[in-house]
């Protein structure tokens, strides 16, 4: 995937969203899920991305995600612009440089812990011995090194969703995605997981871009950006104020 | 990677390995069924063509009256003794000529009896039937021209009659003459149809003719032609000879047939491999559905994982490397069904040719076939889930409840 890496252009940013808009479906039931977005995420950030439903904001983190592409505008990934590449690039570039942490951990049942850690690993052609070898260290990464060979079944919520991030750190990713992470757990699994991310973030620079709906998630990041009606309606660096809570209904 | 994806398929089949294994039922009873049609055919095939060969090498058999029966055949004269010598002497691509009579009668021992046939020949007749004699000897140029009543008995009527005790030199009656045992022969067993070839014994044809028969007619003519490449040939002589002997005109029907039993052997060879053709082909069929049931599988499991391929496809999966699992997958299934089938057919046709008394070949082509042809089933059923499992689009099968 040289066409993913910066080459020469090493200050290009990570994430560029130059007033991107996204439309579902076509005439009368067209939907605007992004109306000229416009965003930029450096290395080393944790953004949290919030919005009502309906917002755009689910819509931007499949973007961010190379899930989707934009209908028009740009999406530029290290300078690269995503929205000319085909389903294969767009797959190679999840593979290389992206991590996918879900709300509902989307780990494979009756599969051990380890083995799902190693799933991103066997995309990218790692030998068997290397690959057990890095997703154990990922584990004891997330604390859970001692629950290696337990089935989804039997490990909590919390766990589970620490399994699934350590399979999403496995591969050293540029870009950590996070959807709703918090959102299947109770209040203290929720804290534990945001401080296991927040120490990712922090100790090992991994960039994270989260989307939630829970306001009080925002207390742990470095930045928060809403969306309202498909475009970012408030961005905590620009050192505005926030917007009054009224105008959610 | 493909290792990967293999042990990734195995881990799959496993994981709902009673599922599986009701999947590949299918695939295990087509190709179970295939192979024990194939080796049963085979065996009756060979079967048959081999006690035909154990009738008589390169054997002809001339019977009077038309090849086709019927109620337009008059009763045809009879044939002679002469006819056999003239074809001795004139046909120049026969080895030996036995003529035939034979008659049913009942044959006496002491306080024993058994009901056989009594056959009048020469000495000819057991090389041409393929006989050997087992004790004693075959008859002396005086016993055959002197009509001397003596006999040589089939294994089956000398264990009836005589048991353990020697027969050589034993008086025995025939119908109503008294016969002296001068030989035995030893046994053939069984034919195909069930015959017991060794039910008889033979008498120099001169004697049969003058006390049992009571007239000079002989009833067929045995011969054998001098190699199996002239059997054809020696029956096109025959036939021209026997036309000119009988004094049948251009265009007549025929008073008399000429058997060639590689003729009959090979017909009987094609019906058997025409049936075999057949059967294996409906069991080909079952072959078919057994996919088909595979692609329905395969078809829920796709939809079952929604979710799983989504994952994947966010992770990095490629569509094609998506496509190459769930294909592996279905190949996976259908190569251990075509495994568990070889099994199965083996056993199946292994305990039917005991219990037919058929000679159990492995046939090993039409293993390799089956197991071709339900990879191949793999690959075809499987492709169509798969692809629906590569088009996916991921954030849709993520969302998949």
């Amino acid at each position: 995937m040289s066409s993913g890496t910066p080459g020469a252009n090493e200050v290009a940013p990570l994430i560029e969203v130059l007033n991107v808009t996204k439309v579902y479906g076509q005439g009368e039931s067209e939907v605007r899920a992004l109306d000229g977005a416009t965003l930029r995420i450096d290395d080393g950030e944790f953004v949290a991305v919030m919005g009502a439903s309906g917002s755009g904001k689910s819509t931007c983190l499949n973007m961010l995600g190379c899930l989707d592409v934009p209908t028009s505008g740009q999406y530029l990934f290290r300078g690269v612009d995503v929205g000319k590449l085909d389903a294969h690039q767009l797959a190679l570039l999840r593979r290389n440089y992206l991590g996918f942490v879900f709300q509902g951990f989307n780990l494979l049942a009756r599969t051990s812990a380890v083995e799902n850690v190693e799933l991103p690993l066997v995309y990218r052609r790692v030998g068997a011995a290397e690959r057990r070898r890095r997703a154990l260290r990922a584990l004891d990464d997330v604390g859970l090194g001692d629950r290696a060979r337990h089935t989804p079944a039997e490990l909590s919520g919390g766990q589970q969703q620490r399994v699934a991030i350590a399979r999403a750190i496995v591969t050293e990713p540029q870009l950590l995605l996070a959807d709703e992470p918090t959102g299947n757990l109770d209040s203290a699994r929720k804290v534990e997981v945001m401080k296991l991310l927040v120490e990712l973030n922090r100790t090992r620079g991994i960039t994270i871009a989260m989307v939630t709906h829970e306001s009080e998630m925002a207390e742990f990041v470095s930045r928060t950006v809403t969306f309202k009606d498909g475009v970012v309606a408030w961005d905590s660096k620009s050192g505005e104020p926030p917007p009054p809570r009224s105008v959610r209904p | 990677m493909i290792w990967a994806t293999i042990v990734m398929a195995i881990r799959e089949i496993r994981r709902n390995s009673m599922r599986s294994v009701l999947t590949t039922l299918g695939i295990v009873i087509g190709v179970g069924s295939v192979i024990a049609m194939v080796t049963l055919g085979r065996g009756a095939t060979a079967k048959i063509t081999a006690d035909i060969a154990n009738m008589g090498t390169n054997l002809l058999i001339v019977t009077p009256g038309s090849e086709r029966r019927g109620p337009t055949s008059a009763t045809a004269p009879a044939l002679k003794l002469e006819d056999a010598k003239a074809i001795e002497r004139e046909v120049n691509a026969v080895a030996k000529v036995a003529p035939i009579s034979s008659r049913g009668a009942l044959i006496v021992y002491g306080n024993k009896n058994w009901s056989s046939t009594v056959t009048g020949s020469t000495n000819d007749y057991f090389v041409v039937r393929g006989f050997t004699i087992a004790t004693g000897q075959s008859f002396s140029d005086a016993q055959l021209q002197g009509g001397t009543p003596v006999c040589i008995l089939g294994e089956t009527v000398r264990k009836e009659l005589f048991g353990p005790q020697d027969p050589l030199g034993a008086a025995i009656r025939v119908g109503n003459v008294a016969c002296n045992v001068v030989g035995t022969l030893a046994s053939k067993g069984q034919s195909t149809f069930g015959q017991d070839q060794d039910d008889f014994i033979v008498m120099p044809l001169g004697a049969f003719q003058r006390r049992i028969a009571g007239s000079n007619d002989v009833g067929s003519i045995f011969v054998s032609a001098s190699s199996d490449k002239l059997t054809t040939k020696a029956k096109q002589q025959i036939e021209s000879l026997m036309h000119e002997r009988r004094r049948i005109a251009l265009g007549q029907a025929n008073d008399f047939a000429v058997q060639d039993m590689k003729e009959i052997s090979n017909t009987l060879g094609s019906v058997t491999g025409a049936l075999t053709a057949l059967l294996g082909a409906i069991a080909g069929v079952s072959l078919l559905v057994g996919g088909i049931g595979i692609m329905n599988i395969m078809l829920v499991s796709v939809t079952e994982r929604t979710r799983e391929i989504g994952l994947r496809l966010a992770i990095g999966a490629t569509g094609g490397e998506v496509l190459m699992q769930f294909l592996v997958e279905a190949v996976a299934l259908s190569t251990l069904g075509g495994a568990l089938g070889i099994l199965f057919g083996l056993t199946l046709s292994f305990v039917a040719t005991r219990l037919l008394k058929l000679p159990f070949t492995v046939v090993p082509d039409i293993i390799l076939i089956a197991v071709g042809f339900s990879a191949t089933i793999g690959v075809g059923f499987g492709f169509f889930p798969a692809r629906k499992a590569a088009r996916l689009n991921p954030i849709e099968a993520l969302r998949h409840e």
